[in-house]
């Protein structure tokens, strides 16, 4: 019989008679990573929760058995004083408090009465540092002078600090680079060796079968299976199939591309860090992109693929800016936002949450935003009639789950709020569009159907230039990819001859020029 | 298809307005209908006439998720500046007029130079702006009371619309009122009858016939309840066309324009609003300036009514315009908010007022009590939109 270390049976959680999760059991070996997989809105967050008493005891049914005892958790702190931490995706640091007072967060060192002994801190700060490989941090440099991928090891590294035995972390590299990503899930592993066990949530399946022992698949609230490693057959077709209900036999549409002429040209392109003057973000660029042809730029975290996107679409990033714009073989000045939707230019940003959206307004809103003056008003006054018959054709048309244009979009799930984000960008009636990262974040099956808005749009005739850390999914969509690296392009790929191999390639030969 | 097109009216939408009516009717019976006599109800107006007039404008700036503090500062400077003209240098009154609203513009262009192309948070901005305009009044005023004003000039703020004045029930019956009244009347149900056969056109949904009715039928009451205690009094305010047109304008602006979504945008997510094309720098710019014009009309409407322009004046008026936005269901954080929502909210305030003077109490206590109205408002607000 095997050493469970958490058994959660037959939990159900219903929201407003809807239920949320229906019947789900799942099982943690002690010393494991399990990984839970499903997609968004299956269910997996709100097990989370259930667990660590996010949604307390008596708002569910079912038994959650922890070491062998069943537990009734009513808020976090008692689920944290038996061992189970919790890290959330959107990360819980202080940005302006510093390394070592972020680790000891709501579980400060005190000496006598309740005050902060700094020495301890520091010292068992340290500690817990060099559990996560970060021994060589600053412990007084504020969080928020780090990156992403330290600031989520810190999270480990406080989580440590609670004595932690059950780690749970609700993708953690959703913001992380692959370099990033292999470096935290190397932790994970380390961690495992000394006893410490893991869920994770992730929807990347690639690091799904690298690190996890087990995998629990969840779809639509309930239970699908689960499988062990070495016992069962784990390969990524087969995970999908369990979480989405279906084989997904290609999971980019297929597109004959119908290249025309050249449409959106750039000429060196250049630009300065906005509070440093001195530091020269994006040297030198030059690309073009051809009317329906789909363009990638492939690139690590920080290798200015947004920064460029922006800077190009009416000085959104950066100062100093130099390069020149042609469009359809016409220069054009572009010095802020309207001139480019002006002049065809859309650009959907990375984050749709604090870029892309108004999460307070309506879908409606939000989708006529960018197109309000050019289509939806006449003398400043905004015809509501036409803006509601748009609203509703799109939302059919690109197929946004709600019940209405009226529902605000923060109740829609992140695959359909990247459709309204699209929505509003496509109301522009653009012939180019710069989508950055455009299913960072949304599950399998939503991220399907970005795949065929975009082809649709290029079909339509649109330049498209497509961000992605995701370098398949770059090679699945992309008719030509440029590599960008360090702020310049340092390699063009077409659709014949590009993997992932060579993209990497580019990079390191590039770095290895630099040095 | 059929099922689709009905949908029942947001009750919620109404809460503000069903409140307004609660707080009327209880200080009816506290005072023994005091409240609704004909020479109170036009009080209730010119009393509240500058407020509803900040509040306006302050729904701007709220609506950015910001506030402007300088607000009854500034409405005192344009008093005085009036004053001091009319008075000292024998200037004509529309001299004055136009020399208080140029001077409310320039403050209002001041604080929107600073806080649109200097990103200095309009809260200390303004904070500055409120010293700055309360120690200008005392000294153009040498602190003392400027006055009095001449007739021509106080009918802004006192004077009435022409009147046709019939004997009526022990009194008189002013006809202008009567018939402005049942002007309202066809243009509500005018504008309702249209509003439902565009609906019809573009197949959207329409609420019960029933409900519509009950709707312009509680309008109506309220419309006709407010002119019929004009007419029994002295007609029709002057202050009250101002504010009519200028609520009427605001509105309008603020529900139908894309000068007004921009502000709505602005303040629901400044970042995205940016990058979609809206220049959010111009948007803070044009709203505080926006909010200094307003401080004028609203300082020129209050020396009139008081015939004179004393260093005092407007004290504290940029709280009441505030908390009447949050009142009318505004968010302190930007994006939501009405016109008519921050209109009822002052009235809900000057009602408060009104009623509690009637009935005897200090204004040390109306204060208690108007703290706790904006406290509870807005937690119920807040509460039930939690609940969602």
């Amino acid at each position: 019989m095997a050493d469970y270390i958490l058994e959660m049976n037959h939990i159900t959680k219903e929201f407003y008679g809807v239920k949320a999760l229906d019947d789900v059991n799942i099982k943690v070996k002690r010393g494991e990573i399990h990984a839970l997989c499903g997609e968004n809105g299956a269910g997996k967050s709100t097990l989370m929760n259930v667990l660590s008493g996010v949604y307390p005891y008596g708002t569910y049914s079912g038994d959650i058995v922890y070491h062998g005892a069943v537990c009734q958790f009513h808020n976090i702190k008692q689920s944290e004083a038996k061992g189970i931490v919790i890290i959330h995706q959107e990360l819980a640091l202080s940005p302006y408090l510093s390394v070592a007072e972020n680790v000891f967060l709501g579980n400060e060192q005190t000496g006598k009465k309740g005050v902060i002994d700094w020495t301890k801190t520091h010292k068992r700060a340290q500690e817990m540092l060099a559990k996560v490989g970060l021994e060589n941090e600053n412990l007084n440099a504020p969080v928020s002078s780090l990156g992403v991928g330290k600031q989520q090891l810190i999270e480990i590294a406080r989580a440590m600090a609670k004595q932690v035995e059950l780690l749970i972390l609700d993708e953690p590299t959703a913001a992380l680079n692959d370099e990033e990503s292999k470096r935290l899930l190397n932790i994970m592993l380390e961690l495992k060796k000394h006893g410490i066990t893991c869920i994770m949530i992730s929807h990347k399946l690639n690091e799904i079968s690298y690190v996890a022992d087990s995998i629990t698949v969840i779809r639509d609230g309930k239970t699908i299976e689960t499988l062990d490693k070495g016992k069962d057959e784990i390969n990524e077709d087969r995970i999908i199939k369990g979480m989405v209900g279906r084989e997904l036999t290609n999971r980019y549409p297929e597109r004959t591309s119908e290249i025309k002429d050249n449409i959106f040209e750039v000429e060196n392109w250049n630009a300065y860090h906005p509070d440093d003057p001195n530091r020269h973000v994006i040297q030198d660029v030059s690309f073009h992109v051809k009317a329906g042809e789909v363009v990638g730029f492939a690139g690590l975290m920080g290798a200015g693929r947004t920064e460029l996107a922006m800077s190009l679409f009416g000085r959104s990033y950066g100062q100093k800016i130099s390069g020149t714009i042609k469009i359809n073989g016409k220069q054009v000045l572009i010095r802020n936002v309207r001139d480019a939707i002006n002049n065809k230019l859309a650009y959907v940003s990375e984050d749709r949450k604090n870029y892309g959206l108004i999460l307070i307004d309506t879908v409606k809103g939000n989708m006529t935003l960018a197109a309000l003056r050019n289509f939806f008003s006449k003398k400043g006054i905004v015809n509501k009639n036409d803006e509601i018959i748009s609203a509703e054709n799109y939302r059919k048309k690109i197929n946004v789950k709600t019940n209405s244009i009226n529902q605000s979009v923060s109740s829609l799930s992140g695959g359909n709020q990247q459709k309204v984000v699209l929505a509003k960008w496509m109301m522009t009636q653009p012939d180019i569009l710069i989508l950055d990262e455009p299913t960072r974040g949304i599950d399998i099956g939503a991220k399907y159907e970005i795949y065929c808005i975009i082809n649709d749009l290029a079909k339509a005739g649109k330049a498209i230039l497509v961000i992605s850390s995701e370098l398949q999914e770059l090679i699945g969509t992309c008719d030509r990819i440029y590599v960008i690296n360090g702020g310049h392009i340092c390699g063009e790929l077409t659709r014949e001859e590009v993997s992932q191999e060579k993209i990497m390639k580019c990079i390191m030969e590039d770095n290895g020029k630099e040095e | 298809m059929d099922k689709k097109k009905t949908v029942n009216i947001n009750m919620k939408q109404y809460g503000m307005i069903l409140a307004l009516i609660v707080v009327f009717l209880i200080f009816a019976a506290m005072t023994g209908g005091k409240n609704m006599s004909p020479a109170n109800i036009n009080n209730l107006i010119m009393q509240n006439s500058y407020i509803v007039i900040l509040a306006v404008g302050m729904l701007l700036c709220v609506l950015t998720g910001n506030i402007d503090l300088g607000v009854g500062s500034i409405v005192a400077v344009c008093g005085a500046v009036v004053g001091i003209m009319i008075v000292d240098y024998k200037t004509s009154m529309w001299v004055a007029i136009i020399a208080a609203l140029a001077i409310g513009t320039l403050s209002g262009m001041f604080v929107g130079f600073f806080v649109s192309k200097l990103s200095i948070p309009p809260f200390i901005v303004t904070l500055a702006t409120m010293l700055m305009g309360r120690g200008l009044t005392y000294t153009l005023l040498k602190a003392q009371t400027k006055g009095p004003l001449p007739a021509n000039y106080t009918y802004i703020g006192a004077g009435f619309l022409p009147t046709v004045k019939i004997p009526f029930g022990g009194g008189t019956l002013d006809l202008v009122s009567i018939g402005a009244a049942l002007i309202a009347f066809a243009f509500i149900i005018i504008s309702e009858i249209s509003s439902i056969k565009t609906k019809k056109k573009y197949d959207f949904p329409v609420n019960p016939l029933w409900q519509t009715i009950v709707k312009v039928g509680v309008i109506m009451i309220i419309v006709w309840f407010f002119f019929y205690k004009l007419a029994r009094y002295n007609g029709i305010p002057f202050v009250l066309v101002i504010m009519g047109l200028l609520v009427a304008l605001y509105h309008f602006i603020t529900s139908k324009t894309v000068a007004g979504r921009q502000i709505y945008a602005l303040g629901g997510n400044a970042k995205a609003a940016r990058l979609s094309g809206i220049n959010t720098e111009k948007v803070f710019f044009w709203v505080y300036t926006n909010m200094g014009i307003m401080c004028a009309i609203a300082g020129i409407v209050l020396s009139a009514r008081n015939a004179s322009a004393t260093p005092k004046a407007g004290d504290q008026f940029e709280m009441d315009a505030i908390a009447s936005c949050y009142i009318g269901g505004a968010a302190t954080s930007g994006g939501i908010g009405t016109i008519i929502g921050a209109v009822v909210g002052a009235f809900i305030m000057g009602i408060l007022n009104n009623g509690m003077s009637l009935y005897g109490w200090s204004t040390d206590i109306q204060k208690i009590v108007k703290g706790a109205v904006l406290l509870g408002a807005v937690t119920v607000d807040l509460l039930s939109k939690r609940k969602k």
